[in-house]
């Protein structure tokens, strides 16, 4: 049998060299059919079409209705394409897109995301991944309910996987809709969702896990080369050599040196003021409010007939006329008008230090700031070593060696895109300190008007001293440009762009497999199969399986497509939620033999219901659904924000677990020999067995 | 349960023992390294602030590392205490 695991390894190692070939050639074609005057319009198609016809072919080859191949694609992956699978899994359109640009953003205080993304994989390869690779069932709640017995363990399981991935697949799909509407203009967000959502679905639905995986190492291969490339090329722009991992700390002490200039920059300093001015004036009318609300509206009115009167140019009078149409009606409207007005503030400050290690105005904001670091990077890791989709992957593998080896090759391959994003954040915030700044209005590169023209609140570069030379504070730029754009701010031809796009499609649809996946296989196979009718056939399982992945993705991409506001952060709290739902249960459950089923059932609930609580104590949006009371700084605990809330939660959990355990009776020897069973990859006279060996769909 | 053997809780012991070593090098890459970034933050290292290059890159190598090891040590363990897989 050995040699056939070696056969179908070499098997998979030529197929998929073949297909990076292949598709390295194919972007060569591509350059070659631009340089020769193929329109831009067509490579997005291409690319479009290539890329999830491809992911559906893969699809369509593994399609299978056997249980074994459809939860855990039959339990043969080899570690490295585990692995690789995984990496795509992972790596979100959050991390393919947003990453790097909230590194521009936010200098070292992004790295927490950096820090809690990868060292997170530190604990499912100790605590987790051999320890449920050897219990060998399909899901996570699977392991709840056999390891603390009984029904309602498996049910919190249920709730806490499908809340945390249901948040986190509408963010993939709303990814999605963004990035097929860059890729081919002229085509509206909601059909980008829905064109992204059948490439999704041709290849979780026809064939689970197997599917799922197979698509998930093609797509790994596509997104990493797609984020190289135009890393490499601005690297070698900037500093000569091609691997910027390993040379771009002389480019952040130049980013350095170029911050502190334009700190100081009178220009600056001007257009700063510009912003300081109009923030004051509006907060100036909302505390006049509400009589300033007549006043006001006098003042537009009187721009307005003055300009008529003066028989002023017909953009003027047109532009007044939409002031005074568009004047608030009411006091509500002018209080939130103005807010956004009076917003303008933030831009009004210095350019944020990219190296500065936790700034803040005195030692104590600081201190606050190395709190939050800390307390976010602990969450963020925590849930990695939580979330469902994640530790599923590790049931794949043949055998427990290769469900740790398997750890090690997925952090490998998330690592190489993780320790690059930082790079590409520094080269691209040089490359607009010093080529963007200081350069005339009236050559502004094209990218910068493709995409202002895309969505403002991506890119606006507006003169607003009327010097007619960019200012840094003239530029607001939003995070998720920064990857996508990169091409273009590098000087690179428009088929890298369309690469990178294809790549960021990748990232996304990979983990939206994963997690439809997941949310279809807790209901049909937890809910419906284990805790409604144990006796329906295989057959009928993966049937409602493939249903409910079906009504899932529709209605994820329903929400989606209302762009909800908040996303982002749903997103961080997916990662707060799962550790504090999960972590505590599952790493009690195999290092603790005392802890038992009424212990978990309360810890489980204890910490959802403590994060979730501050949540709402604290985080705007919750605060305004709950209609909370008091402050933000009032209600906060040692001025932890909302998105670490975690941090009290996994602590609740592990002491309720631990505290009622005690209170409450052990558990019985079945599953002390299941605890045993798990402990050791093999046990001579081991006589637990699982249910899937009951089953008679062992290996 | 009689299967349970004085060499499978030594195994085991091992195994803790192994864990709670690169459980520790986990937090003081991760944890220690954060808490003092603003004193690392005045060393240079090739450009970056230590402090920087730790977060973007230095601790990162170390994850991949401890994962590695522990991988390796462990798939020994298994063959040293006869308890790995057979290749089936």
């Amino acid at each position: 049998m050995a040699t056939e695991k070696q056969a179908f390894f070499n098997k998979l190692k030529k197929a998929y060299t073949w297909y990076t070939g292949g598709f390295l050639a194919f972007v060569v074609f591509l350059a070659i059919a631009e340089k020769m005057g193929m329109p831009r319009v067509w490579i997005g198609y291409i690319f479009l079409f290539a890329t999830i016809g491809l992911y559906a072919g893969i699809g369509i080859m593994s399609r299978t209705s056997d249980a074994d191949e459809y939860y855990v694609a039959g339990r043969k992956v080899p570690a490295i394409f585990n692995g690789m699978a995984t990496g795509a899994d992972w790596m979100s359109a959050a991390s393919f897109i947003g990453m790097a640009g909230t590194l521009y953003l936010t200098g070292f205080g992004g790295l927490a995301f950096i820090l809690g993304w990868t060292g997170g994989y530190c604990l499912v390869a100790l605590f987790l991944a051999p320890y449920l690779r050897k219990f060998g069932e399909f899901t996570i709640p699977d392991f709840l309910g056999a390891r603390y017995g009984g029904n309602i363990p498996r049910f919190i399981g249920i709730i806490a996987a499908v809340l945390c991935s249901f948040t986190y697949v509408v963010a993939q799909i709303y990814g999605v809709g963004l990035i097929t509407t860059r890729l081919i203009p002229g085509v509206s967000f909601e059909v980008g969702i829905f064109l992204g959502l059948g490439g999704i679905l041709v290849c979780s639905f026809l064939g689970g896990m197997k599917a799922v995986t197979w698509t998930q190492v093609a797509q790994y291969i596509i997104l990493i080369v797609a984020y190289m490339i135009p890393v490499v090329w601005l690297s070698v722009k900037h500093t000569g050599v091609p691997i910027p991992q390993l040379v771009y700390g002389s480019t952040l002490e130049k980013v350095t040196a170029l911050e502190k200039k334009l700190t100081v920059d009178p220009k600056e300093l001007e257009v700063r003021k510009i912003f300081a001015d109009r923030a004051a004036a509006a907060e100036a009318k909302i505390k006049a409010l509400p009589g300033s609300l007549e006043s006001e509206k006098a003042v537009v009115q009187k721009k307005l007939d003055d300009l008529k009167a003066a028989n002023a140019p017909v953009a003027e009078v047109n532009a007044a006329q939409k002031a005074v149409d568009t004047f608030p009606k009411t006091e509500a409207a002018a209080r939130a008008a103005w807010n956004k007005d009076a917003a303008v503030k933030a831009r009004s400050g210095p350019p944020i230090k990219h190296a500065e290690v936790f700034p803040g105005k005195d030692q104590k904001a600081s201190d606050i700031n190395r709190k939050n670091f800390l307390a976010l990077v602990f969450c963020l890791m925590v849930g990695t070593a939580a979330l469902p989709h994640i530790l599923m992957r590790y049931y794949t593998t043949p055998s427990v060696k290769e469900a740790r080896e398997s750890v090690f090759w997925s952090l490998f391959f998330i690592f190489l895109l993780y320790f690059t994003a930082p790079a590409l954040a520094v080269l691209a915030k040089f490359d607009v300190y010093s080529t963007l700044v200081g350069s005339s209005y009236a050559k502004l590169p094209q990218w910068v008007a493709d995409w202002s023209r895309v969505d403002a609140s991506l890119l606006s570069v507006i003169d607003f001293n009327k010097d007619g030379i960019v200012q840094l504070a003239e530029i607001a730029i939003g995070g998720d440009i920064i990857v996508l754009a990169t091409p273009e701010i590098g000087g690179l031809p428009y088929v890298i762009s369309g690469l990178v796009a294809a790549g960021g499609l990748a990232a996304a649809l990979s983990t939206a497999d994963g997690l439809l996946l997941t949310i279809a296989n807790a209901l049909s196979h937890d809910l419906y199969y284990k805790m409604i009718d144990p006796n329906a056939t295989t057959t009928r399982r993966v049937t409602i399986s493939k249903i409910l992945l079906l009504v899932v993705a529709i209605a994820a991409a329903a929400v989606a497509a209302q762009k909800p506001a908040d996303i982002l952060f749903l997103v961080s709290a997916a990662f707060s939620l799962a550790a504090a739902g999960f972590f505590p249960a599952l790493v009690l459950g195999v290092f603790w033999k005392r802890a038992n089923k009424w212990g978990a059932t309360l810890g489980m609930a204890a910490g959802l219901f403590t994060t979730f609580y501050y949540m709402v104590l604290t985080q705007p949006w919750l605060r305004t659904i709950f209609g909370t009371k008091g402050t933000i700084a009032e209600n906060m605990w040692w001025d932890i924000n909302p998105i670490s809330a975690g941090i009290f939660g996994v602590p609740v959990g592990f002491i309720v677990i631990v505290v009622v355990s005690y209170l409450t009776p052990a558990p019985d020897g079945k599953i002390q020999e299941l605890i045993e069973h798990v402990r050791y990859p093999s046990l001579k006279g081991d006589t637990y067995r699982s249910s899937e060996a009951a089953h008679g769909m062992g290996h | 349960m009689e299967h349970i053997t004085a060499k499978h809780k030594e195994y085991w012991s091992k195994n803790m023992r192994l864990t709670s070593i690169l459980l520790f090098i986990w937090f003081v890459a991760t944890f220690v390294m954060g808490y003092y970034a603003k004193e690392l933050a005045t060393i240079n290292f090739f450009g970056w602030p230590l402090s920087f290059y730790m977060a973007a890159q230095g601790s990162l190598i170390i994850y991949v590392v401890i994962i590695w090891y522990y991988a390796r040590a462990m798939g020994k363990l298994d063959e040293e205490y006869g308890v790995a897989e057979s290749e089936d």
